[in-house]
């Protein structure tokens, strides 16, 4: 009688990898357990009662915490369906990576799986290519070299809560960002495995969710061939040395060093290889931004030309103190937080207590990698009682440096002017 | 997360005292050095948020009849107050990008309410 269905793999032991593909699990049929629509569980939600309020003027400015979602802690709850849970702020001061379950949440439409078979799941791999591909999570994991890499998945519209004018969509405070260690394997391996054709220079990516209408559009993404096979763009299969938690992609989820995470498709099952650009409304209609310096245009005006959002851009955060804080004054006061580079490593992070004039370092932590968070830290002392500003700047390694001025364009995304946390000394 | 929280706290703490050198680090080190195992899941339950209504009102059932299909209510309480345009463009790109079967009425309705429920912005 053939082996049960697998119930642990660890990677790179050859006899358990062995005994899965005997075993009748492997062929046997549906992808997937259940499909989303029938899967949802009509389980009301029940936050904790707690809420947050992040005084914003021009609508809804508290949110409830939420501990309702699987393999999920203490959440900001944005929406439930599909879910936007966003990190709680106050994670970023622990370390730089974010744990896997309060990695924030995101996704565009509701009908995605509530269980998948990891005997049965399989990534094609198809389209213009020489040998179009079916593969399994074994044989990704079996047949291809593992890598790690540290990176910051952030939301194109991280921050748009705080743009004035007020912008309709994801109403994100600063938390739609997480970092981690990715583990996984090249998608250069496998693009290479299948055989690129000669003049096919976009791959565009899908995974397992759909949209709950069947004639509105699939969720997909597009990258250059070129950038798909930089060796950094990676197809990961766990976060911080644990598999995926599913609302961030189980089983496997692309990852994009240095770019937006709307490109990160989760439950990544489809690759295709095409000779045109991504045709869908998600680049062509959304996540566009103007082409202007800081991604940014006066908000009456409508005379720019939109481009697709990509990389990241350099961010910093105050981490240890919240706006309103009461400090010691005169005494050395302990300023820490994380910063990012974008699609850059952080070359510097200087703090200003005189709104921008004049700007004094301070002290990197340790390097976890070009895409990772990165903590700061300085010691300050503000002499005289009273409101001190804390103004934090990020230049990244391409001398790219955050803006003084407010980003804003009319999808609210890229928002990284330099942050302000006014404390009270006294 | 293999470290303590407790005890990353008390080493923070001891390392603000002495020396202001106060990083809390989670070492990228500590996970690699984790084997790295996948289990199959237990199928998950996710909330379906059918606990929030929108506003009573006039148009209020055309916008739970329309909008809920794709969203949760909240998203739409969460939208902070915006002018009748900003409303009908949301509302003209749910249809056109997105294909919200919403018919032309039910649209104006739609922006309608959400203008009156919302406020001037």
């Amino acid at each position: 009688m053939p082996g049960p269905a697998l119930t642990c793999w660890l990677i790179g032991i050859p006899v358990l990898m062995k005994r899965s593909a005997s075993s009748t699990a492997m062929s046997r049929r549906g992808l997937l357990s259940a499909a989303a629509a029938s899967g949802f569980g009509l389980i009301a939600q029940k936050a904790l009662g707690e809420t947050i309020d992040f005084h914003v003027a021009g609508g809804p400015s508290t949110r409830p915490y939420t501990t309702t979602f699987p393999e999920k802690g203490r959440m900001v709850l944005q929406r439930n369906r599909p879910p936007w849970l966003e990190t709680p702020f106050d994670v970023f001061d622990k370390g730089v990576f974010t744990p896997n379950n309060q990695h924030f949440v995101s996704w565009h439409w509701a009908t995605f799986p509530t269980s998948v078979d990891l005997n049965s799941f399989a990534l094609k791999v198809h389209g213009q290519v020489e040998r179009p591909l079916s593969l399994s999570l074994q044989e990704l994991m079996r047949d291809l070299p593992r890598f790690e890499i540290a990176a910051v998945s952030q939301c194109a519209g991280n921050s748009r809560l705080y743009a004035n004018p007020r912008i309709a969509g994801a109403q994100w405070a600063n938390g739609s960002m997480s970092n981690a260690l990715y583990t996984g394997v090249r998608l250069k391996d496998v693009l290479d495995k299948a055989g690129v054709k000669a003049g096919a220079g976009h791959v565009l990516f899908a995974g397992l969710d759909d949209p709950v209408l069947p004639e509105a559009p699939r969720f997909v993404k597009s990258l250059a061939v070129d950038h798909a096979r930089d060796g950094e763009v990676m197809l990961a299969f766990a976060m911080n040395g644990e598999q995926l938690p599913m609302l961030n992609g189980f089983p496997l989820k692309l990852i994009v060093p240095g770019w937006s995470a709307v490109y990160w498709i989760k439950m990544l099952n489809d690759i295709e290889i095409t000779d045109r650009p991504d045709p869908s409304v998600w680049t062509t209609r959304s996540y566009r931004v103007p082409d202007t310096a800081n991604y940014t245009v006066e908000p009456e005006k409508a005379d720019f030309k939109l481009i697709p959002i990509t990389r990241n851009v350099p961010r910093s955060f105050v981490t240890n103190l919240k706006p309103g804080d009461t400090v010691k004054a005169g005494a050395p006061q302990l300023v820490r937080g994380i910063a990012f580079g974008g699609d850059k490593g952080v070359a510097a992070v200087d703090l200003s207590l005189d709104g921008g004039r004049t700007w004094q370092p301070t002290v990197l932590g340790r390097d976890e990698g070009t895409y990772s968070f990165r903590q700061w830290q300085t010691t300050v002392a503000l002499p005289t009682r009273g409101t001190h500003a804390l103004t934090v700047r990020c230049t990244n390694t391409d001398k790219v440096m955050q803006p003084m001025q407010r980003v804003w364009n009319p999808g609210g995304y890229l928002q990284n002017q330099v942050e302000t946390v006014e404390v009270v000394a006294a | 997360m293999r470290e303590h929280p407790t005890m990353l706290r008390r080493t923070r703490i001891a390392l603000l005292v002495t020396s202001f050198a106060g990083f809390a680090a989670w070492s990228a080190v500590a996970y690699a050095a984790k084997p790295l195992e996948l289990h199959p899941k237990p199928e998950v339950d996710l909330p379906f948020g059918d606990d929030l209504s929108f506003p009573e009102g006039p148009g209020s059932d055309v916008v739970a009849a329309n909008c809920v299909t794709c969203h949760s209510v909240d998203h739409t309480l969460n939208q902070p107050a915006l002018s009748r345009e900003e409303w009908h463009k949301v509302v003209d790109k749910m249809i056109t990008a997105y294909k919200a079967p919403i018919s032309k009425d039910d649209a104006k309705t739609i922006v309608d309410y959400l203008s009156r429920v919302k406020g001037e912005p």
